[in-house]
């Protein structure tokens, strides 16, 4: 969701104003997403590099998360009109208490929607999500063979960590891997989001800026989509 | 009464030889469905089947229309009619890798042509990478007809801009998420032998890095990634190695031109990052 600090320098907005205007595009293709029949939407709010930015400005996109986790879960908001869950995927930990403890109060709200699945990236990288699942493997690992120790059981000198146990502990394991992921502002990189989830997905890097971001460029998008999925399916049998 | 079954049936209206009775209880049954509205849901699927196909048409008429554009601004290019194209600061891009399709990476000859281009232009290091290793098997061919030594990694003396030849890495999707499995196994038999069977282990991306750094995997962070294939897509290169690096899709290997090469490093010399600020 690229683009809303100079999206509000090109509309003579207030810094903190562009923002806010994104929040807004957020739900509208939301809203466009969930009715084309999208069950899985991940959407990248905050990486860890943007704690680097000025503390002021940290802080104001703070508030204006919580202010906006909270909204969601009112009554009639779209998360009601579709059914959907809400996950906070990243290093919670690193978020003031406050914005984690939404956090926290939306995904049990949201706990038995079962219709779509709204995953947002909150104080996240893939690197730091790829850390984690190796250290979460590894204690894993660990504990299996101190309970075998203790059962007395031959552990069968299996100290080995697979890929199947580092994906199980990926944050992003309860979405399946996203068919499309797309990066406004006409960037071409994706600055440490789902690069291990990526392999198969169809890279679209429209020049809007997010707040400019509309249905046409969703329908764009699907259409790449449709048009190199038989590509797309032969890469995944071959991985 | 099954509708598919009485669609079935109509299409044998079309057949000379049809009983006249047979055709008459086709006909009931059908005007039965019509009453019911369950015809006009089979023919409007029929009729948004068509107007999708027609719409993707439109879309292939359109991709056909800037084929021919971005070929022709390519030897244009190639023939240095734009000034803009003319200089740029190589220097800026000092790892590129460029993502082959499998399929077309059993190309030799054009992945060689590939390379004397780059050479041309300047590129000193590279990654070659398809999915399925294919480029690794043919190294040898590779490195002996682009005139380029095998990538060796950098030791602290040395840093990029140092090298003179052009050094070409060969990675494919094993050097990726099994990569990192190796890894996360090397950290979690070091963290053991230091006695830390009593300590839950807390690693750092600098651990995994130099995990992977450890059991072979030496490359630096591409600069630029330029995609050969069908489609917009980086098939699988190493994650960890990714974080920043701008991603460009030149079409199939079959269609590479140079004009096109050359437009899409200067274009990478021009971008600026914030990484996040």
């Amino acid at each position: 969701m690229d683009g809303n600090r100079r999206y509000a320098k090109k509309q003579n907005l207030k810094e903190g104003v562009g923002h806010n205007v994104g929040f807004s595009a957020l739900m509208s293709l939301l809203q466009y997403c969930y009715e084309l029949g999208v069950q899985y939407v991940t959407v990248y709010a905050f990486s860890i590099d943007n704690f680097k930015r000025r503390p002021e400005e940290v802080e104001s996109l703070m508030d204006l998360m919580q202010e906006k986790i909270d909204k969601l879960i009112e009554e009639e908001s779209i998360v009601d009109r579709y059914g959907i869950r809400i996950c906070f995927i990243g290093n919670l930990k690193l978020l003031k208490d406050s914005v984690r403890e939404a956090a926290e109060r939306a995904m049990r709200a949201t706990a038995k929607n079962s219709k779509s699945v709204l995953s947002v990236c909150i104080a996240y990288t893939s690197t730091d999500e790829i850390t984690h699942a190796v250290q979460e493997s590894c204690r894993e690992k660990l504990d299996a063979i101190e309970q075998a120790d203790s059962h007395n059981q031959e552990e069968g000198n299996n100290l080995l960590i697979n890929l199947v146990d580092i994906e199980k502990k990926m944050y992003m394991v309860a979405a399946p891997d996203p068919d499309i992921i797309i990066r406004t502002s006409g960037e071409t990189r994706l600055s440490n989001f789902l690069l291990w989830q990526s392999a198969c997905s169809h890279l679209y890097s429209p020049s809007a800026l997010w707040p400019d971001l509309g249905f046409w460029h969703l329908v764009w998008a699907v259409l790449n989509f449709q048009r190199d999925h038989w590509f797309f399916e032969k890469i995944k049998k071959q991985i | 009464m099954e509708n598919g079954s009485v669609l079935q049936e109509v299409k044998l209206l079309n057949d000379p030889q049809l009983n006249p009775r047979r055709c008459s209880q086709v006909i009931t049954m059908l005007l039965y469905m019509l009453n019911q509205g369950e015809a006009f849901s089979k023919i409007g699927k029929l009729g948004l089947l068509l107007l999708w196909h027609f719409v993707h048409f439109v879309v292939s008429i359109w991709y056909f229309a800037v084929g021919i554009a971005y070929m022709l601004e390519s030897y244009l290019v190639a023939s240095g009619a734009f000034k803009e194209y003319k200089t740029h600061d190589i220097a800026k891009l000092q790892y590129l890798a460029i993502v082959i399709e499998s399929g077309e990476a059993y190309e030799t000859s054009k992945v060689i042509t590939l390379l004397k281009w780059l050479a041309a232009i300047g590129v000193k290091h590279i990654c070659l990478y398809d999915t399925e290793g294919v480029l690794k098997k043919s190294k040898e061919t590779i490195l002996e007809n682009s005139n380029a030594t095998f990538w060796e990694g950098l030791d602290k003396r040395s840093s990029l801009l140092d090298q003179k030849l052009m050094t070409i890495e060969f990675a494919s999707f094993s050097d990726g998420k099994e990569a990192v499995a190796k890894a996360a196994n090397l950290l979690f038999v070091n963290h053991l032998k230091l006695g830390g069977d009593l300590m839950a282990p807390i690693f750092t991306e600098r651990n995994i890095t130099d995990a992977l750094r450890a059991i072979g995997c030496k490359g630096p962070d591409p600069d630029l990634l330029l995609v050969y294939g069908p489609a917009r897509c980086h098939l699988g290169f190493p994650a960890w190695r990714m974080r920043y690096t701008e991603i460009v899709h030149m079409g199939t290997l079959k269609s590479m031109k140079f004009g096109s090469l050359v437009k899409a490093i200067h274009k990478y010399t021009m971008v600026h990052q914030n990484y996040g600020r």
